[in-house]
């Protein structure tokens, strides 16, 4: 379109549309076409009215911004987010992110799947052909049938993924559970580790973190390897809050990272470097300098706490140097004394800097501790995580206004109901990380090898799946190359069907896709928040067009051809269930607008006040106990210890000379990672958040590439002895793949450590060389699973780089 | 006769880049256009000692800038045909398309890498300070997109008081060409003219 208007702008030329607009445009002025057909043609056919339609992003980000489309002619013209031109710095609006703000060219992208398709070439090739719906789903329900013959329903999978966040979003579970079920899976890619970890130290029940609007009662605020901007871009999720908070808070700001990340820049002073995988062994440095100087809160851990010392472990351990200040003072475990000295080594911080730090901790207060998730996704993440919310604890920052239990931060969003998806007969679960092994070889895998839980072991191995809005086949799973082998054999995975908007790497493994649409290409609601809640119901912008449909439809024709069509949709379309389950939401919270006021409105905000995590439990500790087995918060854990007996550990998993995992929060070197790196690869390799993705999400699109691209953050240090220069193209490569991609040299990352973004899409000859020109960093990250959550350990990586 | 102004506060942006997304989206902007951009500057060190701990000089700040609307337009100056002209009732500076030739001299007077010759369309393109949403009384689509509240626009006497004119690095001293960009500084920020203050992420910014 733009090619044809030299000088209208696109506002003015959307007002007539046809051939004469198009003229109109063509000749240079509104006036050309006046003199070729006589004035006040293009009037006589006034272009068709501009309508407004509401709706939500609904990619894995719990910012799921306001998108508020323009639409005319059934096709979007631009797409606007909540705002208004006089809105305060106070005034919460969920503003669309840069992604949000492009979501029209991938709505209109060449690259969408408009058609049913099948396999023709071989998995993970890409070579589709157009078929009707009668013989994809025809395709799909027959397979579906004989697997569940004759493997059973433990050979059905529905793998993790995360490209569609709805109050329906989950239409295929649904439909299997009426089938006999599926194969369970359990954890995140975002956050294995600290989920594992927080119950045994904090139960699950008051675990959660206080709110970032609780931090500006603080005085010191240490955030551990967390971007809440670039995780969460939008106007009214984290990136807002942040902002927010770091203005209207009065406490100091200490960002501890290994990359200078966006949510510190402008703001150097409040960044601490330090090497990545090693927070832990920060920690344990500060607790020996509190120890020290007589700073504990010993009143806070004897009485909220277990394991802290002699006198507060259980009976059982007494006199065994299994405290954790046994661990830190050198008389238990590894006995070495957790000196800062220690603890500088390791981390890259200079003694006295830890020292200076743990002088502020111990005297400021409130002090708020907070960590993201990036720490915990790493072959230590549980004990990194464990470790930071110990910290807190150790000076009684625990439950008081202005603390935080060294969790995440809080969200808060409006009551909502989701899509009953049933119940699932099959009792069978795995770590969803490890959904690969189960393909290859799950009959081998245990409770006490694999995680496996509902069962003592695997009955059969998966054999088909339901791929809906994922890219963690391949993409966003880990080792690229070995994903490829497994899922490319078609004599284990035998049928894997695809759903999803464009063709990412892992829809080429589907034996036959279906195109979907997106959220806001029909009726969706979604409720959700950060510091402020907010619920979003939108309506289609436009018709489906092409062969599209929507997954409930999909599950619906799957459900048909099982005749179970009745019991699925219990003869609701999916806009009465949405409707229906708005009621339910309602009775729980009867201020939330009608629907046809929500529909109306498009935006409902609802403030809440600042979360305390844990006050309850600080208040009343014995009448508000923690549902931990002793009722308090366990520094030791008893249970983790009997948990882990018996389990098939190597070496490197644990302490040296233990064969469970550790029952305190100690630093665990990792298996790749700063202490670990060999000759050949001498550099330890972190992915990071990217604000032109979500995860692999928008990774396609040219726009969003062109300004925002694929590049390892290299150290000038590390940069110059190899002769990489700013904009080079490198080659970075490790003993699992290679990717190519361009250099940042920049002393926004450390000495020693090359920082990939995570989410750009994979691109190789798979046939031939498999170096990865796309950038992905899952061709360079391991399949070998964290200890105990058998979780992602993504950022736990050593490569070298070399100029391409 | 109002003239307008943006501001920019360098404390609260992040470099996210919403701005000039939603300005592409709704100015229906092609690869290789961008009317708003986003500059990284970033200098100092960041080194291991023998010790192998870390010690930092590093700074780094975002700017997000986009035609700074000047009081003495460099680009108006150059330009043969008059087709880059300021609006004398808002002060807004825009391109006549059905005048322009495409000669570039504006793309190379401006200090502030604002307007290019789009060779598809064969003239030059930048931002008009969105002209017909100012007009129906809203603010640019960068101002009312941005996450961080980092952006304002609004006539010179309000922006005026949000922070100093044109004060930032890797800008030239703003009594060159009297932009129309009022700044709040972050910590990290460098003044105009200061040689720490280089531009690090060139491909970015085209």
């Amino acid at each position: 379109m733009s090619d044809i208007m030299p000088s209208l702008s696109r506002r003015t030329f959307v007002k007539t549309t046809g051939a004469l607009g198009a003229l109109a445009a063509v000749g240079g002025s509104v006036a050309a076409a006046d003199s070729l057909f006589g004035a006040g043609v293009p009037e006589a056919h006034a272009a068709s009215e501009e309508k407004i339609t509401w709706g939500h992003c609904a990619i894995n980000c719990p910012g799921c911004c306001s998108l508020k489309f323009h639409v005319q002619d059934d096709e979007v013209v631009w797409v606007d987010t909540y705002t208004s031109k006089d809105a305060g710095f106070d005034d919460p609006q969920p503003r669309a992110c840069l992604r949000g703000r492009s979501y029209r060219r991938w709505l209109a992208s060449p690259d969408r799947i408009n058609y049913p398709m099948k396999r023709v070439g071989k998995r993970g090739e890409g070579k589709y052909e157009q078929i009707s719906w009668d013989e994809a789903i025809d395709l799909a329900a027959t397979k579906l049938k004989e697997v569940i013959d004759q493997y059973g329903n433990e050979a059905v999978y529905v793998p993790y993924a995360t490209g569609v966040s709805a109050t329906t979003s989950r239409p295929f579970n649904r439909f299997l559970n009426l089938v006999g079920g599926y194969l369970n899976f359990y954890n995140s890619y975002s956050t294995a580790q600290i989920s594992c970890i927080t119950p045994y130290m904090y139960g699950s029940k008051q675990s959660g973190g206080s709110s970032f609007k609780a931090a500006e009662d603080a005085k010191l605020v240490l955030i551990f390897g967390s971007s809440p901007t670039e995780t969460r871009q939008g106007g009214l999720t984290t990136h807002y809050d942040w902002v927010h908070l770091r203005e209207r808070t009065g406490a100091k700001i200490y960002m501890i990272d290994y990359r200078m990340n966006d949510s510190i820049v402008g703001h150097s002073e409040q960044w601490l470097p330090i090497n990545p995988g090693t927070d832990a062994a920060l920690v344990a440095g500060i607790a020996h300098y509190l120890i020290e100087h007589d700073m504990v809160d010993l009143d806070f851990l004897h009485t909220y706490c277990v394991g802290y010392d002699e006198e507060s472990m259980p009976e059982a351990y007494k006199g065994k140097n299994m405290s954790y200040y046994a661990y830190i003072m050198g008389e238990g475990y590894d006995k070495v004394e957790k000196t800062p000295e220690w603890a500088a080594k390791i981390t890259g911080i200079p003694a006295e800097r830890i020292e200076s730090l743990a002088e502020e901790i111990g005297t400021t207060k409130p002090l708020y501790v907070n960590q993201g998730w990036g720490p915990q996704r790493r072959s230590n993440g549980e004990w990194t995580s464990w470790a930071i919310m110990a910290l807190p604890c150790l000076v009684g920052q625990i439950g008081l206004p202005g603390t935080n239990n060294g969790t995440r931060e809080d969200r808060t969003s409006p009551a909502s109901v989701s899509m009953d998806a049933g119940k699932n007969p099959v009792k069978a679960s795995i770590p969803c990380f490890l959904f690969t092994d189960a393909i290859d070889h799950g009959t081998e895998m245990t409770s006490k090898n694999a995680g496996v839980k509902g069962v003592d072991k695997l009955p059969v191995n998966i054999k088909y799946m339901i791929n809906y809005a994922g890219n963690c086949l391949t993409n966003q799973h880990s080792e690229i190359n070995k994903a490829h082998d497994i899922l490319a054999d078609e004599s284990k995975c035998e049928f894997i069907l695809g759903i999803d908007t464009v063709m990412c790497d892992s829809l080429k493994y589907s034996d036959v896709i279906l195109p979907d649409l997106f959220r806001f290409e029909q009726t969706s609601q979604i409720s959700t928040g950060s510091d402020t809640g907010y619920m979003i119901t939108g309506t289609a912008c436009t018709s489906p067009k092409f062969e599209r449909k929507t997954a409930y439809e999909m599950a619906t024709l799957m459900a048909e051809k099982f005749g179970v069509a009745d019991e699925f949709t219990e003869g609701k379309t999916e806009e009465e269930r949405i409707k229906e389950q708005y009621e339910k939401a309602r009775e729980k919270s009867p201020k939330l607008p009608t629907w046809d006021e929500a529909v109306e409105m498009g935006v409902y905000i609802e403030e809440h006040d600042p979360v305390v995590s844990m006050a309850k439990f600080r208040k009343d500790p014995v009448g508000s106990a923690l549902d931990t087995p002793s009722g308090k918060i366990e520094i030791f854990s008893e249970k983790l210890l009997q948990f882990t007996e018996g389990w098939e550990l190597e070496a490197d998993d644990t302490l040296p000379g233990m064969n469970t995992m550790p029952p305190i929060p100690v630093y665990l070197p990792e298996w790749y990672g700063v202490e670990t790196t060999t000759d050949e690869y001498p550099l330890a390799l972190s992915g990071f958040h990217y604000r032109g993705r979500i995860h692999s999400s928008w990774g396609f699109m040219p726009e969003l590439k062109e300004v925002n691209p694929q590049e390892a953050w290299i150290n000038p240090v590390d940069a110059e002895p190899r002769k990489i220069a700013q904009g080079d193209k490198v080659r970075v490569k490790n003993e699992f793949g290679e990717i190519e991609l361009l250099a940042k040299v920049t002393p926004r990352v450390v000495p020693g450590t090359v920082a990939v973004s995570q989410g750009a899409w994979h691109d190789a000859d798979m046939a031939g060389d498999r170096v990865d020109k796309g950038g992905s960093i899952n061709t360079l990250t391991t399949q070998r699973p964290s200890p105990l959550s058998k979780g992602n350990p993504q950022h736990t990586n050593i490569c070298e780089v070399v100029k391409a | 006769m109002t003239h307008y102004a943006f501001s920019f506060d360098g404390t609260r942006c992040t470099g996210c880049k919403t701005c000039e997304m939603a300005c592409k989206d709704y100015k229906d902007l092609d690869l290789g256009v961008a009317y708003r951009k986003v500059y990284e500057v970033t200098s100092g060190e960041t080194k291991k000692d023998a010790n192998g701990c870390f010690t930092s000089t590093c700074t780094s700040y975002p700017l997000s800038m986009s035609c700074n609307h000047c009081d003495d337009p460099a680009c108006t100056k150059v330009c043969p045909t008059g087709a880059m002209h300021k609006d004398a009732e808002t002060g807004l500076v825009s391109v006549d398309a059905d005048k322009c030739v495409g000669c570039g001299y504006c793309h190379m007077a401006c200090p502030y890498n604002a307007p290019k010759v789009d060779r598809e369309k064969g003239h030059s393109v930048k931002c008009d300070g969105c002209a017909e949403r100012v007009a129906a009384g809203e603010k640019p689509v960068c101002v009312e997109a941005c996450p961080a509240r980092a952006l304002d626009f609004g006539p010179v006497e309000e922006m005026s008081k949000m922070g100093e004119r044109g004060n930032i690095a890797p800008l030239p001293e703003p009594t060159y060409t009297n932009p129309n960009l009022y700044i709040k500084p972050s910590a990290d920020a460098k003044p105009a003219g200061s040689a720490d203050g280089k531009v690090v992420n060139p491909l970015e910014v085209m």
